[in-house]
């Protein structure tokens, strides 16, 4: 089955949700334990929503839905995320 | 706002966007369509351009049946609305710090986010040594060949229906003999159709790369 495109695509949908960009985020998946990117995901988008399946075991990672005034977001089939973010710059006077 | 013709069926949109923030080179954009009756569909595009001002442009390539590619590589008319948000995306990019070599492989119109690498290193003056591998059914297909001729990149044409030259799909030999070995440790960006982007990488990781290294784009 090839008609799935990377987790890339989810960055726009994502970011309207999250403050930073998510895609480039490590997580680990529940069903196989893999650590791999957001990015590195296979997303499906025939379902109503897009369906993020885990690259190397093909479980469901993550699934979102977006409705015309909310979003639902599941992230069942992940265990954590690992999200890298700038050190806070220190101040001096 | 100005448009150009890089083949028979794709357009290079050039947008002004006021409050444009810069991008990094292989970001996208979601394009928004909304129809009079209140329809709206989006779709997403890779940003073709190097960060330059307020400046972005776009590469569409025109799908059989494709309701927003159709638009605005047909009816789409200079100074026209279009909704964008971006840009998007901070996985597949490319960075003018970074030093390791590259390796570029497209397919088809996979070429655009790393067109915009390519004269991201170009206008930033580096030196990293870019090589590109371009796979298109014939030359007629190929975007900006002009410009990548002199963009001072290691540039591979793979020829899958008509040359010059031999005509075949590209394998392990072709990504051997014009790409990077994987004792370089190069970053490698890999861009088109599922099906091609798939076998590609599976040809790198055989090659040695390692899988962390090898970055995809598929669109579908």
């Amino acid at each position: 089955m090839t008609n799935f495109v990377d987790g890339n695509v989810l960055a726009g949908p994502l970011r309207e949700i999250f403050a930073v960009e998510l895609t480039a985020a490590t997580g680990r998946c529940a069903s196989c334990g893999r650590v791999d990117t957001v990015a590195s995901l296979h997303v499906y988008q025939q379902a109503p929503g897009a369906v993020a399946r885990c690259s190397g075991c093909d479980a469901v990672v993550l699934r979102l839905v977006r409705g015309p005034d909310r979003a639902w977001l599941d992230l069942r089939g992940l265990v954590c995320l690992e999200i890298a973010l700038p050190e806070p710059v220190a101040v001096t006077d | 706002m100005d448009t150009r013709d890089e083949t028979t069926t794709a357009r290079t949109l050039v947008l002004d966007v006021p409050d444009w923030p810069g991008h990094l080179a292989g970001q996208h954009v979601d394009v928004r369509l909304t129809a009079p009756d209140g329809y709206s569909t989006q779709r997403s595009y890779s940003i073709a351009s190097a960060p330059d001002g307020t400046k972005v442009e776009l590469t569409v390539q025109r799908i059989p049946d494709g309701e927003v590619s159709s638009y605005l590589t047909g009816v789409f008319s200079i100074g026209g609305p279009v909704e964008l948000r971006g840009p998007i995306g901070g996985w597949f990019v490319w960075r003018r710090t970074d030093a390791a070599p590259v390796l570029l492989v497209a397919g088809g119109s996979g070429i655009v986010p790393l067109m915009a690498m390519v004269r991201t290193r170009m206008a930033a003056g580096s030196r990293v040594p870019f090589r590109l591998v371009y796979s298109i059914r014939t030359p007629a297909d190929g975007f900006y060949a002009d410009e990548l001729r002199s963009a001072g990149v290691d540039l591979t044409y793979v020829h899958t229906r008509a040359g010059p030259g031999p005509v075949g799909r590209l394998t392990a030999a072709t990504l051997d003999s014009h790409g990077w070995p994987a004792s370089l440790e190069p970053a490698c960006y890999v861009c088109g159709p599922t099906g091609f982007v798939e076998t590609v990488s599976d040809i790198l990781v055989a090659l040695g790369h390692d899988p962390g290294r090898v970055r995809t784009e598929r669109f579908g």
